[in-house]
């Protein structure tokens, strides 16, 4: 059958004891990487002619906001895939998502506002980039609110994931605020259809921050799916094994 | 590529701007953290739950067992 591995997909079980082997690798991989990339970007990557070390917070800022965007689209086709197949682990990892959407917003928002400080003389600016991405970080508690206040799983489901798809509107939005509302932040650095506008220097510490954070990423969207599934599936006999021999 | 700074101490100012460089780093560590231990804790809070519901459901099972004893020798 075509089609046997999506089913498969949707089952919770198959998907705790796939992921279960993927989890030390992606720990492992995201320990480096972001320990490498800190180091680098900390200490031997050139200061910036004109903002001076204060830049070095890109290493965290831009990727957390990379990651908190991309989160925001997987948590949105999640929730789309769960409407469109009725498929329960598309929910669960539409919900883990939400919270760890909501910490990486927070990050961007909190390195900005530091960052900001020293370069623009302000903590806080009510600049296109910065208040759309604190809507952004609206809408993740707003997923994860809904997700407590409705008892009925099924119906909270779908209310998440209606307002996630709805809230999708903003993310083409905080890509371009940059472009079409010339305010305080600065245009995007990396771009993928024409040249970045960083040095080779302080680029490759920051593609080792990024891709450590997508590892990272990945690892915690899979600890925190997995963790909700135990509790969704509290009643079944495979949850109540693995919870009892504590693999 | 080298090292760009002449000491330990001259790393941890960074000309001025140490304090919110290092503050960033340290924000983002902690949250990153705090995220991972999450289903941690999550998990051992499911398990504590799950044996409490076992004891209860081997209890009532002992009483009934007590019980029946108590009835088919009367």
């Amino acid at each position: 059958m075509a089609w046997q591995w999506f089913h498969r997909l949707g089952s919770p079980r198959w998907f705790y004891q796939k992921t279960g082997a993927w989890l030390p690798w992606l720990a492992l991989a995201s320990a480096v990487l972001l320990i490498v990339g800190s180091i680098w970007g900390l200490g031997f990557a050139p200061e910036d002619a004109k903002q001076g070390n204060s830049y070095r917070i890109i290493f965290v800022h831009v990727p957390a906001a990379f990651l908190a965007l991309a989160g925001y689209y997987l948590m949105a086709v999640s929730g789309a895939i769960g409407l469109i197949w009725k498929m329960k682990l598309a929910f669960a990892v539409m919900r883990a998502a939400a919270p760890i959407g909501a910490v990486l917003t927070f990050i961007a928002l909190f390195t900005g506002a530091i960052w900001g400080k020293p370069t623009w003389g302000a903590y806080w600016v009510w600049d296109a980039r910065i208040t759309s991405m604190l809507i952004l970080l609206f809408l993740y508690i707003g997923v994860m609110a809904l997700s407590q206040a409705v008892n009925r799983e099924q119906v909270a489901d779908r209310a998440c994931a209606l307002l996630a798809l709805v809230g999708t509107v903003n993310i083409p939005i905080i890509y371009k605020s940059v472009d079409w509302w010339f305010t305080l932040h600065q245009p995007a650095t990396l771009r993928l259809t024409e040249a970045s506008s960083i040095d080779p220097s302080m680029f490759y510490p920051l593609l080792t921050v990024i891709i450590g954070f997508y590892c990272m990423y990945a690892w915690t969207l899979l600890t925190h799916t997995r963790t909700l599934l135990l509790r969704r599936e509290i009643r079944t006999k495979w949850v109540q094994q693995v919870l009892t021999e504590g693999k | 590529m080298q090292f760009q700074f002449s000491s330990f101490a001259d790393f941890l100012m960074m000309d001025g701007h140490g304090i919110y460089v290092w503050i960033s780093y340290a924000v983002t560590f902690a949250a990153l953290t705090a995220l991972a231990l999450y289903p941690w804790i999550t998990r051992r809070r499911i398990q504590r739950e799950l044996q409490r519901q076992q004891r209860i459901v081997q209890r009532r099972r002992k009483v009934t067992k007590e019980r029946m004893a108590v009835v088919e020798s009367a």
